[in-house]
């Protein structure tokens, strides 16, 4: 660990003690658990076929808060043949208008419910109220909203090419943003007629569930939306079912290689949205104070489970010891702690697997000769935590700076010249996505045009939008989300 | 390790550049946090420890000074174990009136000074005022900036003015009101509290009051920043002043709260931060009793001076 | 001067702007009518695709960095070339079996199509980028961007027409190519990479090997710093191997196949999409 001497700042700012918030945990007392939750299938809550179940923990407490039905090939297949059933006899017979009218309505009953959305998405993935309130959820909502208005108006997205729904779409989506994820793959989905099977990550299945509530009460006609859930043998399940007729895969970039091979010499479409590295690049006539609130939100927004966090730093040599000493004392504002907190900066790690190998990655971090520095903040005794964390003293070969922790852990080197800086920003198989802080335009367009990668955030970061496209170049994944792009990885032509 | 600043800085250059956007995400950002029970019985009391209760009318009167001052050492009979104010905030003429109602009570008289609330008179009568509100007893000098010579660019005539009434207070304590409204953009009061801070001032302050916007968070963040970009650089604090529309209790903690996380906890002290308000202290006096009682409470119950 | 004998061409790949044989010696006999031998094909091997790999990597950022109008000026350009010279191109044609009339009609749909695409240049930015209304206070907007490098592996016939047409959506889009020619029928390849090499197109942008897909394929589709394939033949087995063996650095696959590569449907910009990435970018609007 860094020591305070080797800061070399003699102006240190005082964090700890005098004024201190109290708990102020958002109640969670109206929200409803069932103790069991079954697939959703052909608009049932259906039984598992095997009988088997597994439990949904808070990473917070450790303690259980359902047991969810373990998907079998079985369950797998009912879901699927629900879904073709349900594109054959209601979905594919719908007009646009129609299918936007189911649309709408989920996005309704998303709003109507968001704060109990919010606090089980906190409850089940361990993030912070503040986060799940204020961005998952109403975005969630907001996709909903956004794709069910182009429902009906397909053939102005893509002129001249007679766009068709492909039919069952198999959908797998990760843990770190669970509703989210859900709404960036169904709405879509829906919007260009087809109809979906969803497996949710097996630590944060719950949220899905709840949306599958929505999905009856609005009246979608049976088999239109199932849910599967289960751990990765469920998911390869739905990739190698014969009659989906296309993938929608987000999670990490090993597993993402296997579904490519997998639909290899299939006709299944394939969508990836996949790991990433990006570098957030500070130069010396940055907006300091906002580059450095840009920082903490690239790689400390929920826990740094994000695909896109930015987790490599670059700053010019300039600014270097002025950005890191500005970074070490707002990270010694971050507060972590218990989710449902609505002081809460960083919840806990979304499972002890996590925890482990972000664990690993700093362990390996020390071994590689890392400074590293943490937040001081205190830190539960139960559930997976990790501080704010900073690791000065690395190099492009450090394994740390090549591959993806998805955890607060950010890695900060220099550089002096821009060359220098997008030949290293460049120097990995990810391509999803970068930032750059800079007050000179010209500079900007220079920067932003020269990075590999599908999404570039200037003077700004981890921002997200239903109308903006997002996906990774190179090893980051294949296709897009989001915005007019995102629909034609629902649509044959 | 504080370094001696031996050379005026070029105003040009040294100013960081501020980003609109991320400054407002960043107020946003503090305004979720959830300031309950014991921590915002803290909070309440220690802003109103802050509080310059401030008169600035046409219409003063030497009643209505000696009203405000006794409001300013007793905010509510009822309630024990309340702060005073920090300081009394009266035009020039009263200042005498006011240093003798509150004498003995530790609490300031500031005075606005320098033509306020323009600025514009010769440098001669500014100075001369100065000192006349000095001589009378005056703890603080609020001045304002001649926002023209800013807006032209003649940053050195902001420092050059700044020093000169710094020097003119002698021991009283100056603070320098910004008129961030008039200002208009971020990077005009980031540079305006450099040049401020770099002059000699001891607290920057928003607004006059006369001028809206008055203060608003994004600006106040801004100087926040600016603050603390002085003190990492020289090891002095410097204390800041919001004045004009801060007027409820919940906006007040939310200030605290932008002070806490971005200067730490030594700022939260009478001494480095200030409201500058008339209404405020009511309503965090009304906020202290509903805490205490557990009752919603009506401005009929707490005295208007 | 009946007597003379024929000055004959050989048939070289064209690689980096220059005009190789394979680094093996290898070659393949095109063999003509009665079994008579028309020429002898360079036989490409994996070092030949490796070293093409490496010119097409150092060509394509400045040539995507060339301005649109630039990029459609040099494709026009190849067009007007092929124009002067279609008549050693229907020779070439006829050589390869075909018709004077099939050969002639095959070339000037040939100089359409480079025609066509020349046009897209400056164009198909603006069908496919959106400025994307954010609810924040940003400015949004989605760029397409070259891929990089690209595999072209051209179908058997029409070769010369098969051939252009699949290599063009990459190339217009900014991106460089690596392009295997039709097995069966490749001497109107080396006359096109003639025209490139005195049209105005930099060395390593377009690279036409020569070859048996078997022997490539698998290199093709397994080469970390090829960014695409565009597979235009038939085989449905050989897409299943590459799709697979793309997995190795998720090089995106399209399978591109006409029945007839004449139609109009061949003319179509959202070729030209598929070879490229979508960026999205975000600024603040602020004072």
């Amino acid at each position: 660990m860094l020591k305070e001497t080797e800061l070399k700042r003699p102006n240190r700012l005082n964090f700890t003690g005098g004024w201190n918030y109290d708990p102020a945990p958002e109640s969670a007392s109206n929200v409803k658990l069932k103790e069991t939750y079954q697939h959703f299938i052909n608009g049932k809550f259906t039984e598992p076929e095997e009988g088997k179940y597994f439990a949904t923990l808070n990473p917070a407490t450790e303690e259980k808060l359902a047991d969810v039905a373990d998907g079998s090939a079985a369950d797998v297949d009912a879901a699927v043949k629900a879904a073709r059933n349900g594109y054959n006899k209601y979905w594919s017979k719908l007009s646009g208008r129609d299918r936007a009218r189911y649309i709408y309505r989920i996005a309704r009953m998303i709003q109507e419910r968001a704060r109990e959305f919010a606090i089980i998405e906190s409850l089940d993935g361990g993030k912070p109220i503040r986060e799940s309130r204020d961005v998952d959820v109403p975005l969630s909502a907001a996709y909903f909203f956004y794709y069910a208005g182009w429902a009906d108006k397909l053939e102005y997205a893509f002129p001249n090419r007679n766009p068709k729904p492909v039919g069952v779409a198999g959908q797998i989506i990760p843990w770190n943003f669970p509703l989210m994820m859900a709404a960036w793959k169904i709405a879509p989905a829906l919007a260009a007629g087809n109809t979906v099977v969803l497996k949710p990550a097996e630590t944060t299945p719950l949220t899905c569930l709840k949306l599958a509530e929505i999905i009856q009460e609005a009246d979608l006609p049976p088999g239109v939306v199932n849910f599967v859930t289960g751990a990765g043998a469920t998911g390869s399940e739905i990739v190698s079912h014969p009659d989906i007729d296309k993938v929608a895969f987000t999670g990490s970039t090993k597993v993402g290689k296997m579904i490519h091979k997998s639909v290899a010499g299939t006709n299944k479409k394939l969508t990836l949205e996949l790991g990433g590295k990006a570098a957030n690049i500070v130069m010396d006539d940055a907006p300091l104070d906002q580059a450095v609130e840009g920082i903490v939100n690239g790689i400390f927004f929920n826990q740094g489970h994000v695909c896109c966090a930015g987790s490599r730093l670059f700053v010019q040599e300039g600014v270097a010891d002025t950005v890191r000493d500005k970074l070490i004392d707002r990270m010694e504002s971050l507060i972590v702690g218990d989710p449902l907190d609505k002081n809460t900066d960083i919840g806990a790690i979304n499972s002890q697997k996590q925890l482990q190998t972000i664990n690993n990655y700093l362990e390996l971090g020390l071994n590689e000769g890392g400074e590293i520095y943490q937040s001081s903040c205190p830190i539960p005794d139960k559930g997976y935590w990790v501080a704010p964390t900073l690791i000065g003293n690395v190099s492009q070969s450090h394994r740390i700076v090549q591959e993806e922790i998805f955890g607060p852990v950010l890695t900060i080197q220099t550089f002096r010249t821009p060359a220098e800086v997008i030949e290293k920003a460049n120097n990995t198989p990810y391509g999803l996505s970068g930032g750059v802080w800079t007050d000179k335009g010209s500079k900007i367009f220079n920067l932003t045009s020269q990075l590999r990668a599908g999404v570039v955030w200037a003077n700004t970061y981890n921002k997200f939008d239903p109308t903006s496209p997002f996906g990774g170049y190179k090893e980051s994944g294949i296709g897009r989300e989001g915005g007019l792009h995102g629909l034609s990885a629902y649509l044959k032509f | 390790m504080t370094q001696t600043l031996n050379e005026i800085p070029d105003f040009k250059t040294l100013s960081p550049r501020v980003d609109q956007v991320g400054v407002e995400e960043r107020v946003a950002r503090f305004n979720t946090r959830s300031i309950k029970k014991d921590s915002k019985m803290y909070a309440l009391k220690l802003a109103l420890s802050m509080v310059d209760l401030t008169t600035l009318e046409g219409m003063d009167s030497p009643g209505k000074v000696r009203q405000l001052c006794y409001k300013a050492m007793h905010p509510h009979e009822k309630l024990e174990d309340i702060p005073k104010v920090a300081a009394v905030c009266v035009y020039p003429s009263f200042v005498r009136l006011a240093k003798e109602t509150l004498s003995g009570s530790g609490i300031n008289v500031a005075s606005v000074a320098t033509a306020f609330p323009s600025g514009w008179a010769p440098m001669k009568a500014k100075l001369d005022e100065v000192r006349y509100c000095v001589d009378e007893g005056a703890d603080e000098i609020d001045m304002v900036i001649s926002r023209g010579e800013f807006l032209k660019g003649n940053y050195g005539y902001i420092y050059d003015e700044v020093a000169a009434v710094k020097e003119a207070c002698g021991s009283a304590h100056l603070k320098v009101i910004l008129e961030t409204g008039e200002l208009q953009t971020l990077d005009n009061v980031r540079r305006a509290s450099d040049i401020s801070m770099y002059a000699g001032a001891d607290f920057i302050k928003t607004s006059t009051g006369k001028i809206s916007p008055a203060a608003t968070q994004p600006v106040t963040l801004v100087m926040l920043e600016a603050i603390r970009d002085f003190y990492y650089k020289t090891g002095k604090k410097i204390g800041m002043k919001p004045a004009g529309g801060i007027r409820d209790a919940k906006l007040a903690i939310r200030y605290l709260v932008m002070v806490k996380e971005t200067l730490g906890i030594d700022w939260l002290d009478p001494d480095l931060f200030r409201f500058g308000a008339s209404s405020l202290a009511n309503d965090l006096l009304m906020q202290i009793v509903k805490q205490q009682t557990g009752a919603y409470q009506s401005l009929d119950y707490f005295s208007k001076d | 001067m009946a007597d003379r004998l024929d000055i004959q061409k050989t048939y070289k790949m064209y690689v980096g702007g220059a005009f190789i044989r394979s680094e093996s010696g290898h070659y393949y006999p095109l063999t003509g009518k009665g079994g008579k031998l028309t020429a002898n094909i360079c036989l490409a091997t994996r070092k030949d695709f490796r070293d093409a790999v490496t010119k097409a990597r150092g060509a394509q950022e400045k040539w995507a960095g060339r301005s649109a109008y630039n990029r459609g000026q040099i494709l026009y350009r190849i067009a007007e070339m092929m124009e002067g010279r279609k008549d050693q191109f229907i020779a070439e044609l006829v050589r390869e079996g075909l018709t004077k009339k099939q050969a002639e009609k095959e070339t000037l749909a040939t100089i359409d199509r480079v025609v066509y695409f020349a046009g897209w240049t400056d164009k198909y930015t603006q069908l496919f980028s959106t400025v994307n209304p954010v609810q924040s206070s940003h400015f949004n907007f989605s760029l397409p961007e070259p891929m990089g490098v690209v595999v072209v592996m051209a179908p058997e016939k029409p070769s010369l027409l098969g051939l252009v047409s699949s290599i063009l959506p990459a190339i217009v889009g900014g991106n460089t190519v690596i392009a295997l020619a039709s097995t069966g029928a490749p001497l109107s390849a080396l006359t096109f990479s003639e025209i490139l090499h005195s049209s105005d197109v930099p060395g390593g942008v377009i690279n036409i090997l020569t070859g048996k897909t078997e022997d490539l394929a698998e290199h093709f589709s397994t080469h970390m710093d090829v960014n695409a394939v565009v597979y235009a033949r038939e085989d449905e087995s050989m897409l299943h191997q590459i799709q697979e063996n793309a997995t190795g650095n998720l090089k995106r696959v399209y399978h591109v196949w006409y029945k007839d590569w004449y139609s109009d449907e061949v003319d179509n910009p959202y070729a030209i999409a598929d070879l490229q990435e979508t960026k999205t970018t975000w600024h603040p609007v602020g004072i």
